[in-house]
């Protein structure tokens, strides 16, 4: 079994609900016992009195981020269906200098309102107030800025292993090491500025940091699942479907798919770029399988139930790798074309008078055809006559499926 | 003999309401506690923590209800609550719900339910509120702008290590550094 877990399959949508219900009593709980509830105490980290914010923050943070890259490392995470919060450089970082001065000046930040307001802080509950203000105020006014706020600096699902090109793990030993080190400089402080008689501190927290120390070093010995590893975790489920055929469609239903507006539909291309310049089924996106784990993320961040991915190559050798690639990856709807381009032109360029046929039979994954010019989409049977083909016949076999609930991470 | 009735609850009513007052726990195991319940919510749904994105979907419930046509016909609303779609049937509802109760359960179960206003011993209550609504109305304006809160962005992203939850991060401790000693007077 991989998690995350898809509950409203699993359970239905009333028991989804109240496992978040539980998940956000065990959150408000914590955030009230470690006295998240006051504001004075909150405020008191930018005095460096108090430095209980960035103590439990990144406490948070390095505790559950070491344990979900352990489970990721181990194959019982995965973590192309975990919400990564998408980047939007400039709005996030604007976002969050206004929120910084909110913070300051209100004391709370809206998760820990929530707790105060609930424990009976009258500021909490001004709060909240607020609170709920300054979104209404963002929703009317998001209009005069929407373009800025919608595109700028968006780099997708975009993580710090894809910016710094360094191994997960080594990322993971990183912020741990200093987080430690801020934790340090963070009493540092509280005896300078908040007078804290530091050899009142349990001893323990010293093994605290050494096991996180040594777990996020765990993580790096462990490292991430390769794609071939991923696969072979789903192989006995995927095999089959292989097998039976169930994924590899007909030409005749992708031609229809193309005009069925219901259906968002990226037809990827993973032939070379020779046999991609002389056909390809117009609107096809060229991804030769050395460059498929690149578009693998933008893939995972933006998959929607009503998104199909059709991979195509001359027959179906190549196209099945990348299938098996994109599917150990995650992605869903990943369908193949059924018999490559060579069955595309069988099913619709019979009476193209340029492209011919070869009369003797072509070494697995080539084209059967012989084209006169490298014209692309330019062949009429790269774009049939839609009223032509107005009555086809066909067994349909997409399915459209949807993992998880991704209406968005954190606060979406 | 005296008998101080005063000050010590007698009923099981007052009793059940008034415990002992417990002291906070240890930063670092809040935060490891914290960590867990994050982490929890990962392995389980996919999604992290949030607040801010219920409290909007609260927002545009009042404004669906009041004035449907101007959610329909703004952008930003409408992905919440066009047209039939409810806001308020989405995961981080719930999960707001549960960190009020949460919160009161934590509060009930350490003696700390009580009505009181928190502030710095040079202002008055009032200002104290004042201030406390216009924090949170700029918090608000700022955490739907970056697209989450500090549960929703710092610490989910933080923890699935998004390169714009990082930054985000950063910036908010930048802005309140930044004016802390401007507004020292509302603490100190």
């Amino acid at each position: 079994m991989t998690f995350p877990l898809n509950l409203e399959a699993l359970f239905g949508k009333p028991i989804m609900f109240l496992i978040f219900g539980l998940i956000g009593f065990a959150f408000g709980f914590v955030l009230e016992s470690s006295g998240f509830g006051n504001s004075k105490k909150l405020a008191a980290q930018f005095y460096f009195k108090d430095m209980t914010v960035l103590k439990v923050m990144f406490g948070a943070i390095i505790t559950a981020m070491v344990l979900i890259f352990m489970m990721v490392g181990l194959g019982v995470l995965d973590y192309n269906q975990i919400w990564v919060n998408p980047t939007y450089l400039w709005s996030g970082i604007v976002g969050g200098l206004i929120m910084g001065v909110g913070f300051i000046v209100g004391g709370f930040c809206p998760g820990t309102s929530l707790v105060a307001m609930a424990s009976g802080k009258i500021d909490g509950l001004f709060f909240v107030l607020g609170g709920l203000f300054g979104i209404f105020l963002f929703g009317e006014t998001e209009r005069f800025f929407d373009s800025w706020w919608q595109t700028s600096g968006y780099l997708g699902r975009f993580t710090l292993m894809d910016w710094l090109k360094v191994p997960t793990g080594v990322i993971v030993f990183a912020i741990v090491v200093m987080a430690v080190l801020a934790f340090f400089a963070a009493e540092q402080l509280e005896k300078h500025f908040g007078n804290r008689d530091l050899t009142k501190e349990p001893k323990k927290r010293v093994f605290g940091a050494i096991a996180l120390i040594s777990m996020a070093a765990l993580v790096i010995l462990i490292g991430m699942p390769t794609t071939e590893q991923k696969w072979d975790k789903v192989a006995a489920v995927k095999e089959p479907a292989l097998a039976n055929r169930e994924v590899q469609i007909e030409p005749a239903e992708l031609y229809k798919t193309l005009y069925d507006n219901r259906i968002k539909l990226t037809l990827l291309d993973v032939r070379d770029e020779a046999d991609f310049n002389l056909f390809h089924i117009r609107g096809t996106q060229h991804a030769p399988l050395s460059e498929l784990p690149a578009l693998i993320p933008d893939m995972v961040a933006h998959s929607a139930s009503n998104k199909v991915y059709v991979v195509t190559s001359n027959d179906e050798a190549t196209a099945t790798q990348a299938w098996k690639m994109l599917t150990a990856e995650s992605v869903p709807n990943v369908y193949i074309l059924g018999g490559g381009i060579n069955g595309w032109i069988d099913a619709f360029g019979k009476d193209e008078p340029t492209i011919q046929k070869v009369t003797f039979p072509a070494p697995e994954d080539q084209l059967q055809y012989i084209f006169p010019a490298a014209l692309g989409d330019r062949y009429q049977c790269s774009d049939p006559n839609p009223i032509e083909n107005e009555e086809l016949e066909f067994t349909p076999k997409i399915k459209l499926q949807m993992k998880r609930d991704k209406s968005g991470g954190g606060c979406g | 003999m005296t008998v101080q009735t005063q000050s010590q609850p007698t009923s099981r009513w007052q009793k059940f309401w008034k415990r002992p007052t417990k002291p906070y726990i240890h930063p670092y195991a809040g935060g490891i506690l914290l960590g867990i319940v994050l982490f929890a919510a990962f392995f389980l749904t996919g999604n992290g923590l949030g607040a801010s994105g219920g409290l909007n979907r609260f927002v545009v419930w009042v404004q669906d209800a009041i004035a449907p046509q101007h959610v329909d016909t703004t952008p930003y609303l409408l992905k919440m609550a066009g047209g039939d779609k409810d806001p308020l049937d989405d995961w981080i509802v719930p999960l707001v719900i549960g960190t009020l109760v949460g919160g009161f359960a934590s509060g009930w179960f350490s003696g700390r339910l009580k009505i009181e206003t928190n502030k710095g011993p040079r202002i008055s209550k009032r200002q104290r509120w004042f201030f406390a609504f216009a924090g949170g109305a700029i918090m608000g304006y700022g955490a739907r702008m970056a697209r989450g809160c500090t549960s929703g962005q710092a610490l989910s992203g933080g923890a699935t290590l998004s390169v714009g939850s990082w930054l985000f991060m950063f910036a908010v401790f930048a802005g309140a550094y930044a004016l802390a000693y401007f507004v020292r007077r509302l603490w100190n």
